[in-house]
């Protein structure tokens, strides 16, 4: 087994260890907050506010 | 429920529709650079050299500054638009103000099938990158596959940590890719000592006439494709009236130069016949210098643009699915933003095993074919929907952060010049081109039958436009 071989299994570990963070975090993040607040984005939230859109 | 307050400190959580959390407004003009450059720059390390293949020399030229223009009047247009429609989306959400649901529906598709295709296609390079290194290193026989699934994974991770670091990360990486490309036209430039050009003895004339010259459009789009990415950045600027249009333009500036010098040096190292098809142009020049440093320099900068474009078509994916879920295109749930990290989680999760299937289960041509077509409809949407722009809300009627010049002129350039695109693709893929045509149309007739009586038609506008002029 050369260093390759040893990348190789290091590739594999390390892409297991960032999808293990991502779907951890998603299912926490799913039970600690509702859904009316998770999808509460609306489009232009910031212009509606500070910008009329008239000259 | 969390105790944690989060709409104490942010500014949408007092929005007049009920935003409580929503994506953060933290990007310059200089991020914006990086996610337009940042997707195209690995054309000029690979990709653009098959026009040269195709036509010559001369014809990857001419193909660089048509495909040039092409791109010129598609960032113009798009600073336009999108300094006004400053959302999530990009010119999906310009053709759902704008054009209507069935163009945005499609719009939309097409942004999430050119850039998933584009990191898949940039995936399965990063593989095939170590694989080069490790056979120069002695060791026959690597196995890509862990190293495609960890592309695809950490930036996938970084994506969904916050939209600062992952476009600082693309800032960095892509400013190293292209001080790249200067750096060995600076060291090869006779101007500058160098005599390893020989342009007057591999130049030639068009081995296949002005049909060569055609089919290297195809090709050519490679120079630019993937700057009007730079428009999924919209709802995270902190100013999208001047950076959008700032990032954007100094965009396809950056592309035109890296673009004409790309090709300016390999054409005097390479013999066309073989950098027609060579698999890495830049990092083969660089070997042909005889430099070590800049060969090592250019195999740095061909790894760092592929991350750079994986890296940004993770981004404006995302981005186009969370806004077709948020507006109910898609099922609402892919809508949702992380309250933390104020990314669009679900949109970035759902792509990445997508992603991984075309990495892992498709040629690399396929995936780039696929990428190209979806591209060039949304090209061929954009005259339309600026035309349109400009007489439903003229100059007077909406505040714009840049008004582009000379209209209708780009837009009848663009529209010439994506009918020349597409007869050049037939010509090497005509097949994929009509099947990719029927299953557009397939999924619009779903869209129309079925998926449109769940929009909510009066709840996906909610920008404060005046009324389009006429209604």
């Amino acid at each position: 087994m050369d260093i390759w071989n040893i990348m190789e299994y290091a590739a594999w570990a390390l892409a297991a260890v960032f999808g293990l963070i991502i779907v951890t975090d998603w299912l926490r993040t799913d039970n600690s907050y509702s859904e009316e607040v998770l999808m509460s984005s609306r489009e232009g939230e910031l212009e509606a506010m500070t910008e009329e859109h008239k000259i | 429920m969390s105790d944690f307050d989060i709409t104490s400190k942010e500014i949408d959580g007092m929005a007049p529709h009920g935003t409580k959390v929503g994506l953060l407004r933290v990007l310059g003009p200089a991020h914006v650079w990086a996610l337009g450059v940042g997707i195209v720059l690995v054309g000029e390390y690979m990709g653009w050299n098959f026009a040269v293949g195709k036509g010559g020399a001369f014809a990857a030229l001419i193909a660089c500054w048509f495909a040039g223009l092409l791109y010129t009047c598609v960032a113009m247009i798009d600073s336009e638009v999108t300094s006004t429609v400053a959302a999530a989306g990009g010119q999906y959400t310009q053709a759902k103000h704008i054009v209507g649901p069935l163009m945005a529906f499609n719009v939309g598709l097409y942004l999430v099938f050119a850039y998933t295709m584009l990191e898949a296609a940039n995936a399965i390079t990063v593989g095939f990158l170590i694989d080069t290194v490790a056979v120069m290193s002695g060791h026959e026989g690597l196995d890509q596959r862990p190293f495609i699934v960890l592309a695809i994974m950490f930036l996938a991770w970084l994506n969904y940590r916050g939209v600062l670091a992952t476009l600082t990360f693309s800032l960095v990486i892509t400013a190293i890719a292209f001080s790249a490309i200067i750096i060995l036209f600076l060291a090869t430039s006779p101007v500058f000592g160098g005599d390893v050009l020989r342009h007057e003895a591999l130049m030639t004339d068009l081995p296949y006439g002005w049909l060569g010259v055609l089919a290297a459009m195809h090709f050519g789009l490679w120079y630019y494709l993937g700057i009007e990415g730079t428009t999924q950045a919209a709802e995270e600027v902190r100013s999208p009236a001047r950076a959008l249009p700032f990032g954007t333009l100094a965009g396809i500036m950056t592309l035109l130069i890296a673009a004409t010098l790309t090709w300016y040096v390999c054409v005097g190292l390479m013999p066309w016949e073989y950098l027609g098809q060579a698999g890495v142009p830049l990092f083969d020049a660089a070997r042909m210098s005889g430099s070590t440093g800049l060969m090592v320099l250019l195999g740095i900068g061909t790894l760092f643009a592929t991350l750079a474009s994986a890296n940004g078509c993770i981004n404006d994916a995302s981005r186009a699915w969370f806004a077709m879920g948020r507006d109910h295109y898609l099922p609402s749930w892919f809508g949702a933003v992380h309250p933390v990290y104020r990314t669009p989680y679900r949109s970035i999760i759902f792509l990445v095993p997508i992603a991984l299937i075309f990495a892992l289960g498709a040629p690399l041509d396929q995936v780039i074919t696929f990428s190209i077509l979806s591209g060039l409809l949304e090209y061929t949407f954009m005259p339309i929907n600026v035309i349109l722009f400009r007489r439903k809300w003229p100059l007077h009627a909406i505040k714009r952060g840049y008004e582009h010049p000379f209209h209708p002129i780009p837009a009848i350039v663009l529209l010439s010049l994506c009918g020349v695109a597409y007869f050049a693709v037939f010509l090497g893929y005509g097949t994929q081109l009509v099947a990719m045509i029927a299953f557009y149309i397939t999924v619009s007739l779903w869209f129309h039958f079925w998926r449109y009586r769940f929009v909510r038609r009066a709840a996906q506008f909610t920008m404060p436009w005046p009324r389009p002029q006429g209604y």
